[in-house]
């Protein structure tokens, strides 16, 4: 069975199928928001142990001398997930400055209601 | 010569720095960078274009950085790419200028050079969509490319525009994570993101039948996450509300350029990273072309139901967006150009058509609601000019530019057994939906009207720029749809470079 | 059969002239150019929350959950069978251990001149990508900006939060802390080629030593220490610095145009090498630093200022 061995990848991706349905299905923005988080948590911990390689060093390599890369795990994956983190960071920030406009405006925090308040107003004006 | 293959790059670090420019300066002259960038950017695309019809190969990669491909990054010029970042910019241009009266209505006066920042940003990103030659590029500056747009729909100041942006926006991120989690899974299989890499590790990969499970979950993955973001059919409620609430300019560049920018880059991985053969094999053209069929006909049936001008040319982008998927969804080559033809149209016309009735609901106070529009025609005649030359190329008639794509359609459809049929008759069926809808608004801002309103006449004298960009935007899609075979032939061209070379 | 047919053309007619809505959801939405105020009155807020409690009735529904546990649960099989299918985990023959990872690894210290290989392949090999994901940043910022920032002439509303400003041992302790703070910042900022670390490490430690030094200092006081001006002029200058430097770059990395770059790596391991990787962190470090404090700000107060 290759999912004993991959148990870390098994993990990722139970956390993003988690995290997707609480973006997907959740009607709490911040419970929306908390799901991106944990889709992006499990898409970190697939890349990070994707680059994972056992019994190798961390990509620092000497000062001076030759060097075998084979000796050294996979850097690549490290450099995605960086990228990933400030993306996440930058949506996370946007989702939580339109929720705080929202909740002043409308004082809940579930979608449904102000959409349901959003078609009020326009039936009034 | 060989300075123009510096242009794409050129266009992209140029136009992120201006964004940069624009946060530094005050208000006003942030909008003419604005102008200027989108100027110079086409005058870029227009030389690499005429660089590569030139050139023996057609077609050029750029180093992104000292090294070559596997090692470093790059970006990719060939035919398609300038021509519709070109197209791209024109429309930007258009409906920039030509909803820049509303633009300083309807977003605060403080906030307006954040306008320009985000337009800088939006065409930066598209730029990048349009020339990366890697897939994790694609999917840092399809992040870009989102937040600018939601940014350009949020600047409105009605509070329904953040419900609006709210509801773009998780879409979005649907879209995005599932793009991401399909980049990392074919990142884990090939170990390759370069395009050309990509390329070979998979047909090797689907060759020998190993990983195909894999494979073809992150390819669906991709294509989904992408088709989402563009607005496919079961995904496509937020184009409404969107569409319906942002400024004029804002619903313009939103449905006529982003979403289509989405669509290129999906395109783009189509024939680069999956390659013809093996996506025609992976059954992935089914599910687009079913679903593009029913974007059809859901989004005309909605468009039909909606009493707001606004909210129906929204409709309608979703109809036109299921044109462009049945087209990639058939899978040849004829229905590819027909698919592209449409993206030019649509992207030509859908800008034009919220100006204009823009233009119609200003006469009135407003009001976009069908019975107060009536008889608006009267008020703004440059307006109802061009919303009808729209709203004739959006149902198909001859001599304007949304003609062709139907003609193309139709004429690739045959030979394909029973999609054949399901195609020719959803398109009758899209034809005649397309007709009720858009005849009904152009019967009724021409007839009297019922109510009493208090009305205001816009001539060219009170609104120069508005009536000039919206009669140079009917006249750019007449003379599209009157001469469209050397855009064929350019299409065919770029086709053929976008499958053949490596 | 007459009748009928009056029925439909009647309808028809109704349809046609726009007073017969099928969509309650797109009804029609008349725009008034009056500016609305954000605040709802006491009086209103009561209406839409009995309303509220009626629609909500309508949309809790045992079977939405069920439904979305389903459809978390296929989605999970789903992926977790790819899984199943692919490379082993900690294996070292995956098809990511491939000529890549060798290049990047084994040239990298002595083309890029960094000994941390991550820092010499995001800011050199993959240096766009890092350019893109600065940018998203910096959208990030001006997004959060424009629906956050507060007009100047509205005073700074005062909300009722918790705050740190008059705990005299919380002051104390910050005020040890944050020059500590500040300079390991600024150490995983300048080592960011030789050791773990770089410019978004480095530039998130220097945020959140800032945002500690506003939090315990009360945020009117960090304000005047540390300017919008200031925020806006370092971004925008590290963010001008890294387009610039990197054209230079992708410019004379191509052949045809006859430049050759004059930027060497130099002895890997000084503090001074790297060539431009050393810049750009720090410009990179710059950028996530003003972006995270102004996160904060903006968020507490309203304003940078």
């Amino acid at each position: 069975m290759n999912l004993l061995i991959n148990y870390e990848a098994v993990t990722s991706m139970v956390l993003f199928a988690i995290g997707f349905t609480m973006l997907v299905f959740s009607k709490n923005i911040m419970k929306k928001i908390l799901g991106l988080n944990i889709v992006d948590t499990g898409v970190y911990l697939f890349l990070a142990s994707m680059g994972y390689i056992e019994g190798k060093l961390t990509p620092i390599v000497p000062v001076a001398g030759p060097v075998d890369a084979l000796d050294y795990i996979n850097p690549i994956p490290q450099g995605l997930v960086l990228t990933g983190i400030v993306v996440s960071v930058s949506f996370s920030a946007l989702m939580l400055a339109l929720t705080v406009r929202l909740y002043r405006k409308y004082r809940t925090l579930n979608l449904d209601k102000i959409y349901e308040m959003c078609r009020k107003e326009d039936e009034q004006e | 010569m060989d300075f123009i293959m510096n242009l794409p790059f050129a266009t992209i670090v140029f136009s992120l720095f201006s964004a940069v420019i624009c946060f530094a300066f005050k208000d006003n002259k942030a909008r003419f960078i604005s102008y200027f960038l989108l100027i110079a950017s086409g005058i870029m695309s227009v030389s690499v274009v005429f660089y590569n019809l030139t050139s023996e190969t057609g077609y050029f990669v750029y180093r992104m950085g000292h090294y070559d491909a596997p090692i470093g990054n790059e970006i990719s010029a060939g035919l398609l790419e300038p021509s519709f970042l070109l197209l791209f910019e024109v429309v930007m241009l258009l409906s920039l200028s030509g909803g820049s009266h509303r633009i300083m209505q309807d977003v605060e006066e403080a906030k307006q050079k954040y306008f320009c920042i985000m337009v800088n940003l939006t065409h930066a990103a598209l730029a990048a969509l349009c020339y990366t030659n890697d897939i994790f590029t694609g999917y840092v500056f399809i992040e870009v490319c989102t937040i600018a747009s939601c940014s350009l729909l949020m600047l409105s100041k009605k509070t329904r525009a953040l419900v609006a942006a709210t509801r773009y926006m998780i879409f979005s991120l649907i879209g995005s994570s599932l793009v991401l989690v399909g980049i990392i899974l074919l990142y884990a299989i090939t170990g390759h993101l370069l395009f050309p890499q990509l390329y070979s590790t998979i047909q090797e990969l689907w060759a020998t039948g190993e990983y195909t499970f894999p494979l073809t979950i992150a390819l669906g993955l991709i294509v989904s996450g992408l088709a989402i973001k563009s607005g496919m059919f079961p995904f496509h409620f937020w184009m409404p509300d969107t569409y319906g609430t942002a400024t004029p300019s804002a619903s313009g560049i939103l449905s006529g350029v982003i979403s289509k920018g989405y669509i290129f880059l999906l395109l783009k991985i189509i024939f680069r990273v999956i390659g013809y053969e093996v996506f025609l094999q992976s059954n992935i053209q089914y599910v687009l072309f079913i679903f593009g069929i029913c974007g059809m006909i859901v989004g005309s049936v909605s468009a039909i139901k909606t009493n707001n001008i606004n909210f129906m040319i929204a409709c309608s982008s979703a109809a036109q967006i299921g044109y462009i998927y049945m087209g990639l969804g058939l899978g040849t080559k004829g229905a590819i150009i027909a698919a592209l033809f449409q993206i030019v149209a649509h992207a030509l016309t859908k800008p034009m058509l919220f100006l204009s009735a823009s233009g119609l609901s200003d006469t009135v106070g407003r009001r976009q609601d069908f019975a107060s529009l009536r008889s608006s025609a009267y008020n703004n005649k440059i307006a109802a000019f061009s919303y009808s030359a729209g709203a004739l190329s959006m149902v198909g008639i001859p001599i304007f530019a949304g003609f062709i794509p139907k003609l193309l359609f139709s004429t690739s459809a045959f030979g394909h057994g029973i999609q054949t049929y399901l195609m020719l008759i959803v398109l009758a069926i899209s034809t005649i939906l397309n007709v009720l809808y858009f005849l009904r608004t152009l019967v009724n801002i021409y007839s009297p009207a019922k109510v009493e309103l208090t009305r205001k006449n816009i001539t060219f004298k009170t609104a120069p720029a508005f009536s000039m960009i919206v009669l140079v935007m009917s006249a750019v899609n007449i003379a599209v749809g009157l001469h469209s075979q050397p855009i064929i032939s350019l299409f065919e061209k770029g086709l053929e470079l976008f499958i053949n070379i490596r | 059969m007459l009748m009928k047919n009056n029925k439909f053309s009647s309808l028809l007619k109704e349809w046609y002239e726009g007073n017969l809505s099928f969509d309650e959801r797109m009804n029609i939405e008349t725009e008034k150019p009056v500016i609305k105020k954000e605040e709802t009155t006491e009086k209103q807020k009561i209406y839409l929350v009995k309303d509220v409690e009626n629609a909500e009735e309508k949309l809790t529904s045992k079977g939405y959950k069920f439904f979305s546990v389903i459809f978390c649960v296929i989605l999970a099989v789903i992926l977790v069978g790819t899984v199943n299918f692919m490379p082993l985990f900690a294996d070292d023959n995956t098809p990511t251990t491939n000529e890549v990872y060798e290049h990047y690894v084994g040239e990298g210290r002595d083309q890029t001149g960094a000994v941390n290989t991550v820092a010499g392949m995001i800011l050199d090999y993959r240096a766009f990508d890092t350019l893109g994901e600065s940018f998203v940043l910096f959208t990030a910022t001006c997004a959060v900006l424009l629906l956050l920032e507060q007009s100047k002439d509205k005073p700074i509303k005062k909300r009722e939060t918790f705050t740190y400003t008059n705990d005299p041992i919380v002051r104390l302790v910050v005020k040890l802390l944050t020059p500590i703070i500040i300079v390991f910042g600024i150490y995983v900022l300048f080592n960011g080629h030789l050791s773990p670390g770089g410019g978004f490490s480095g530039g998130s430690v220097l945020g959140a030593g800032f945002i500690l030094f506003a939090m315990a200092y009360g945020e009117d006081f960090a304000a005047k220490v540390i300017t919008p001006k200031i925020i806006r002029v370092i971004t925008i200058c590290s963010l001008s610095f890294y387009c610039l430097a990197k054209s230079y770059s992708f410019f004379t990395g191509n052949e045809f145009n006859g430049i050759h770059s004059i930027i060497t790596p130099g002895t890997p391991g000084n503090i001074v090498s790297g060539g431009l990787i050393l810049p750009l962190n720090i410009a990179v470090g710059f950028v996530v630093c003003c972006t995270m404090y102004s996160f904060y700000m903006i968020f507490k107060r309203g304003r940078l200022d």
